[in-house]
């Protein structure tokens, strides 16, 4: 199938992980809304036979929000960007998380804008090099695990795009997981961030991801910052039983019921 | 029961609880908001209503997403609404421009204030009627309804929801604090669910079905999600399919059909009330709050031997531009008093055509005019 995205991109990977979690799950994909934002990960909402969205920048987790509000049989997925949902959409990310809102926010991180040719981003290591921060990137990224963890998430992982039976499984199980789950998936980005931080090559990344990548399932998300050319800590980090929204909302509505109309 | 839930009779309450129960009676079962004065009464009363009656109400955490969820319950099949006032407005434009992209009905609710930025937050203002129409970037046309009384923003909150659902656009109601804060009485009757406007379902099987594939009246029929449709929508330029195409015509044909939508079902969606018009040779033109003042002012006039009349704009955008150019051949002048240094009364001119003079009567905002200023101007026309 012909696709948008560039030679040695990770995303592609990532949505057939999704698409082979839907069959794992074993969940009606009629019942699935798949919602993206803007930016190259967006585009996966283009490229899958489910009902699906492809919304504002920043804005695919309100959306989805009123589409599970006003139809809690859906069953949710929000595939996006780092730059989409963590910093134009930060608010709304850690909003939902705290709602603790039945849905599963797939995160493609690749450490930059990559579709407006390799920007700084909210996730961009301190001292890599985009065409924003040509001299390094100044700024802390986003520990988005740790963001999440602290914002009430039921579910979190973090997998690469090496980790594919591993990233399948944690999507599966974070879809059906009741309340908010997280999967941060790292992603090459060969054309543009690479070619600018001596990953030219995908498959320069994916030795990367080989050589770095430890598993620590059950890890404190604190200790999972991404430094430059550092190790990467994988692996399933939070899986813990909250009530949802969906079940807080119903407790507090059943309130209204008999009461006088004003 | 739910259905019971729905309140019919005569009640004395705000413009903005009058909002909310219109909505209630229009179907509208979702409704996502932020507090803002003056438009907050309309969320504090949705989310005491909507659980009484089976939907849902959430504060989101900005108006950004607001209008995101609203757009997102409507593709869930629900009648949604969001309301805010000037600040909040801005923050929807990106949204807005989404579902009108999407062909999303919804409602959105701005109860204007003082402005520009934070401007006069518990005082009257009429200065969004532009960004009403333009605020989101691009080509679009848009339905935005301007009620002068709780009466009317009841009424119109239920023909907002019928106009966005036969049109799939957002609806717009245009009110200002002056409205949304004066409790007047309000008759609400019995609204069957029968004599309610319900999108287009599709017709054909989810094979054969084509989400952007327009009707003879340029709409397409709408499929929600969840019912193994399993459709796509993109804010992108997009073609029938609903996938994203990146050509010239591609955008030719989804711009054009976007607009003439609206534009070719005008004499279905504009909406006004001429008072006195028959015999007058100046002719006062307002909307919203306004529009009663210049009633008393226009009564003046008549005291004098002064023959005034007075157009109710009812729907402002789309325009009623052949309405003005009508009257224009007929009337010495056009009084336009507005909450703003001159918006709509920049449309009157326009249809005039030079055949009648327009005058402006400002006002920036902070108190509604008085009809003594808008009488001065007729006499002195």
């Amino acid at each position: 199938m012909p696709h948008i995205w560039c030679p040695g991109c990770g995303i592609g990977l990532v949505a057939d992980c999704f698409l082979r979690a839907i069959d794992r799950s074993g969940i009606d994909p009629d019942k699935i809304s798949l919602v993206s934002g803007i930016g190259c990960t967006g585009r996966v909402a283009g490229y899958v036979k489910l009902d699906s969205f492809h919304t504002t920048h920043g804005r695919a987790i309100p959306f989805a929000t009123g589409l599970k509000l006003a139809n809690s049989e859906l069953n949710i997925v929000v595939f996006s960007g780092d730059g989409d949902l963590a910093a134009i959409g930060g608010n709304h990310l850690i909003h939902a998380a705290r709602r603790n809102i039945d849905m599963t926010v797939i995160c493609v991180n690749n450490f930059n804008y990559g579709m407006t040719g390799s920007q700084v981003g909210p996730t961009t290591p301190f001292g890599a090099r985009t065409t924003t921060s040509r001299y390094g990137c100044f700024e802390a990224p986003f520990n988005l695990p740790y963001l999440l963890s602290a914002s009430g998430a039921s579910y979190i992982a973090r997998w690469t795009a090496i980790h594919l039976r591993q990233l399948e499984k944690a999507i599966a199980e974070a879809m059906i997981k009741p309340g908010f789950s997280f999967i941060e998936a790292i992603s090459p980005c060969p054309p543009v961030y690479g070619r600018m931080n001596k990953e030219p090559q995908g498959l320069d990344s994916m030795h990367y991801y080989q050589e770095k990548s430890v598993v620590i399932n059950g890890a404190d998300p604190k200790d999972a910052d991404i430094e430059l050319n550092g190790p990467i800590v994988v692996g399933k980090f939070v899986d813990r039983e909250c009530p949802t929204l969906w079940d807080r909302l119903h407790q507090v509505a059943s309130r209204a019921k008999g009461k006088r109309k004003t | 029961m739910a259905e019971n839930q729905i309140m019919v009779g005569e009640y004395f309450m705000s413009g903005d609880v009058a909002c909310a129960e219109g909505a209630i009676s229009a179907g509208c079962r979702f409704f996502a908001g932020y507090p803002i004065t003056p438009a907050t009464e309309i969320a504090e009363q949705m989310s005491v209503r909507l659980p009484q009656v089976d939907g849902v109400f959430i504060q989101m955490e900005d108006e950004l997403a607001s209008m995101g969820a609203v757009l997102g319950a409507s593709w869930a099949g629900t009648k949604a609404m969001t309301a805010t006032s000037g600040p909040g407005f801005s923050l929807m434009m990106e949204n807005l421009g989404l579902g009108i992209m999407l062909e999303t009905p919804c409602v959105l609710v701005n109860i204007q204030r003082g402005d520009p930025s934070t401007g006069l937050p518990t005082m009257v203002g009429q200065g969004d009627m532009m960004q009403a129409r333009w605020g989101s970037h691009g080509s679009y046309e848009i339905i935005a309804l301007a009620p002068s009384s709780p009466q009317e923003i009841f009424d119109l909150t239920i023909v907002a929801f019928n106009l966005s659902e036969k049109y799939r656009v957002p609806v717009i109601i245009m009110s200002d604090e002056a409205v949304g804060h004066m409790s007047e009485k309000v008759v609400m009757p019995y609204v069957a669910p029968k004599s309610l406007t319900n999108r287009q379902r599709p017709r054909v099987s989810p094979e054969q079905y084509l989400p952007y594939e327009p009707d003879a009246n340029l709409i397409p029929p709408m499929a929600v999600a969840g019912e193994g449709y399993r459709f796509h929508v993109t804010g992108l330029t997009h073609d029938e399919r609903g996938y994203p195409v990146m050509t010239a015509e591609a955008q030719d044909r989804l711009v054009r059909r976007l607009v003439d939508k609206i534009q070719l079902n005008k004499s279905d969606i504009i909406r006004y009330k001429e008072t006195q018009t028959e015999d007058a040779d100046i002719i006062v033109c307002a909307y919203g709050i306004t529009a009663r003042i210049a009633q008393m002012a226009v009564k003046m006039a008549r005291e004098k031997g002064i023959r005034a009349g007075l157009l109710q704009l009812i729907t402002v955008w789309p325009f009623a531009e052949e309405k003005i150019r009508e009257l224009s051949s007929q009337v010495r002048a056009f009084i336009v008093p507005e909450i703003n240094y001159g918006q709509i009364v920049l449309e009157v001119e326009r249809c005039a055509g030079g055949r009648a003079r327009t005058v402006l009567v400002p006002n920036m905002g902070g108190e509604v005019h008085s009809p003594e200023t808008i009488l001065e101007a007729i006499q002195e026309v």
